[in-house]
């Protein structure tokens, strides 16, 4: 069946390549009609918004409007550079992505090495049903959970006591120096399973051949592990880890807002919380969209870099 | 003995040990994936007094069914549920619907927009206007605050979905829409007739992703919705609960009679119980799906 299709396609495409483009495009209305709403709506709602980006050089005010509103130039990013809080944010925002990025992607390619060494399926199967559920909860949920378990007299600190650890129950929320790594325990808690899924089909792409080699030239277990199965996963590894650079502008945003309080507020606020914080409760919407303006930007400089090197490692693009 | 036997024997010696340790470790993991959430409900049914003194594990240490019993006769939840309820219900479907109508058009190699449309779509995926400029288009622009189409509206269609649906087209055999085309259907029936019905696997996932991520959001209630009570979900009840009871924890640590003047079904556990309420409707569906989302995840994640 497969083999005719392609000579059917040719005699398709050849009247339509003579034809032109709009007579084509004529013919072909039916999947203009179901394709072209959803694109007139992604324009108008991910791409006019851009639209707005005007205002971060603006004192934006709705009433005005964007037309209306006075000019500043660039005296929002000035304003925003000198603040400490901003660059705070920066910072938070980048050090809890690269701590999600790297407890995320050691965690979940140990659990899917783990994993792949079990050969009892139903085991296997127990194990990913569990570790996939906390996926589905939401974080209002899992921060819930959270404050439960890192409570002055939650499980954590129960724990610890009993073990000798510590003598005084350690105020895990309540303290900024914490936050970051609660933040990337929370996290992997959360993914963990999820994120061993790709890793887990990447590594049944593997031929079986090469375990069964490797185990006549003498290979143990590790050493089937070290140089089978990481070699197997290493395009799928590196491809991951090209396209979380491109996201490390984007540290999550929920669970620092909800999991954050006053106290904790140096560590745990986020450019996306900066953002939400001046442009939503006060109200100051052009220093705030210049804020978001300046992620984004990064963002996308960050996502070329991290494409062009993937190019280079002659890798798939990401795009 | 030879060294081939030697090695021979120390590799079966390593298989001896490594499957029971691994057992161990993985079992240890499930333990600390379920603790919290078994913790949660031990919580919610536990009296709320008594929850105050902490240190309940997996089993509640004085039994009581109140928080339910106040949950369950608070109309506002209702509603909540309602709201949410729809809102997952409506998105879902507008999604499957339009996500697979444009993920068919746009794996048809002939269609002469589907380069175009394509990259516009998927650059969506990378390029984000930012928090402020949406809040202006959907609040000023369109003045959709305090409506129930603000959480359907701006959540109808999802590049990553459709590009894990093209992707499961892709993989169905050509022969099956030329022939069809063959005997005269159109694009629109083709899709709706063959290749809807026979892309229910991947649909299933995506609607798992797309109802899951309906039900659990709370930040377009907090955004758009914050001044209509009769727009509250579960998720956004539930994050003012957690709000509340982060200011009675921290009252409790400075004031000492904090015990005396709580009420007996304090926030910790109504919070937990909500949690419980809140989460069975996606621990009974998520089960079933679990053989359909693997597939789709790495169907998705090949081509994304």
């Amino acid at each position: 069946m497969t083999s005719v299709s392609p000579d059917l396609r040719k005699e398709q495409l050849k009247p339509v390549r003579r034809k032109g483009f709009f007579p084509t495009l004529g013919k072909q209305w039916q999947l203009v009609l179901m394709s072209v709403p959803i694109f007139l709506y992604v324009l108008f709602f991910n791409y006019y918004p851009m639209y707005f980006w005007v205002t971060a050089f603006q004192d934006y005010k709705p009433k005005l409007g964007v037309l209306g509103s006075k000019w500043v130039g660039w005296k929002n990013f000035e304003w925003l550079f000198s603040r400490a809080d901003f660059i705070n944010s920066i910072r938070n925002t980048l050090a809890m992505s690269v701590i999600n990025l790297v407890f995320g992607t050691v965690s979940a390619v140990l659990l899917a090495v783990l994993l792949n060494e079990v050969k009892n399926r139903k085991f296997k199967r127990t194990v990913q049903t569990v570790t996939y559920l906390p996926h589905f909860l939401s974080m209002v949920i899992v921060v819930g959970m959270a404050q439960n378990i890192f409570a002055s007299n939650g499980a954590v600190n129960e724990l610890l006591m009993g073990l000798g650890l510590v003598r005084e129950p350690v105020f895990f929320l309540g303290e900024g120096k914490y936050f970051w790594w609660l933040v990337g325990v929370i996290n992997v808690w959360k993914e963990v399973g999820w994120g061993t899924i790709i890793y887990i089909s990447a590594m049944t792409a593997i031929d079986p051949c090469l375990y069964e080699a490797a185990a006549i030239d003498g290979a143990g277990r590790f050493q089937r592990i070290l140089h089978v199965t990481l070699p197997g996963i290493k395009s799928t590894f590196v491809i991951l880890l090209i396209m979380n650079i491109g996201h490390l502008m984007e540290a999550g945003f929920e669970i620092q807002y909800l999991l954050g309080s006053s106290v904790v507020m140096d560590w745990s606020q986020t450019i996306d919380i900066f953002v939400l914080k001046y442009g939503i409760s006060k109200q100051q919407y052009g220093v705030a969209t210049a804020a978001g303006m300046f992620k984004s930007v990064v963002a996308i400089i960050l996502l070329v870099a991290a494409n062009l090197t993937a190019k280079k490692l002659d890798e798939d693009t990401l795009i | 003995m030879t060294t081939t036997a030697m090695s021979r024997a120390r590799s079966r010696k390593g298989n001896g040990i490594f499957p029971y340790v691994n057992g161990v470790i993985l079992c240890l993991l499930m333990f600390l994936t379920l603790y919290p959430v078994i913790n949660t409900v031990a919580y919610s049914f536990n009296d709320g007094t008594d929850a105050l003194r902490g240190g309940i594990g997996l089993w509640p240490r004085v039994y009581s069914l109140k928080s339910y019993v106040s949950i369950l006769s608070d109309k506002s939840v209702y509603q909540a549920a309602f709201i949410s309820a729809s809102k997952t219900i409506v998105t879902t479907l507008l999604n499957l619907f339009w996500t697979g109508m444009i993920a068919y058009a746009l794996s048809r190699r002939e269609f002469v927009l589907r380069k175009v449309i394509t990259t516009v779509l998927v650059l969506t995926m990378y390029v984000n206007a930012g928090m402020i400029p949406n809040y202006l288009l959907i609040s000023k622009t369109l003045g959709l605050r305090n409506t129930f189409l603000v959480y359907i509206i701006p959540t109808m269609f999802s590049c990553f979905n459709m590009i894990v649906i093209r992707t499961y087209i892709g993989g169905l055999p050509d022969a099956l829409v030329e022939s069809a085309r063959i005997d005269g259907a159109g694009d629109i029936r083709i899709f709706w007739q063959i290749i809807f019905p026979l892309c229910t696997p991947v649909l299933a996932t995506v609607a798992l992703f797309v109802a899951v991520g309906a039900w659990n959001s709370w930040f377009d209630t907090y955004l758009y919705c914050g001044s209509d009570k009769n727009l509250y979900t579960l998720q956004y009840l539930l994050k003012m609960k957690l709000a509340t009871t982060q200011a009675s924890s921290n009252a409790a640590k400075t004031s000492a009679d904090a015990l005396k003047t709580t009420t007996l079904t304090t926030p910790v556990t109504i919070r937990c119980a909500i949690t419980v309420i809140s989460t069975v409707p996606i621990l009974v569906v998520y089960p079933f799906l679990q053989k359909y989302f693997v597939t789709g995840m790495a169907l998705g994640s090949v081509k994304g």
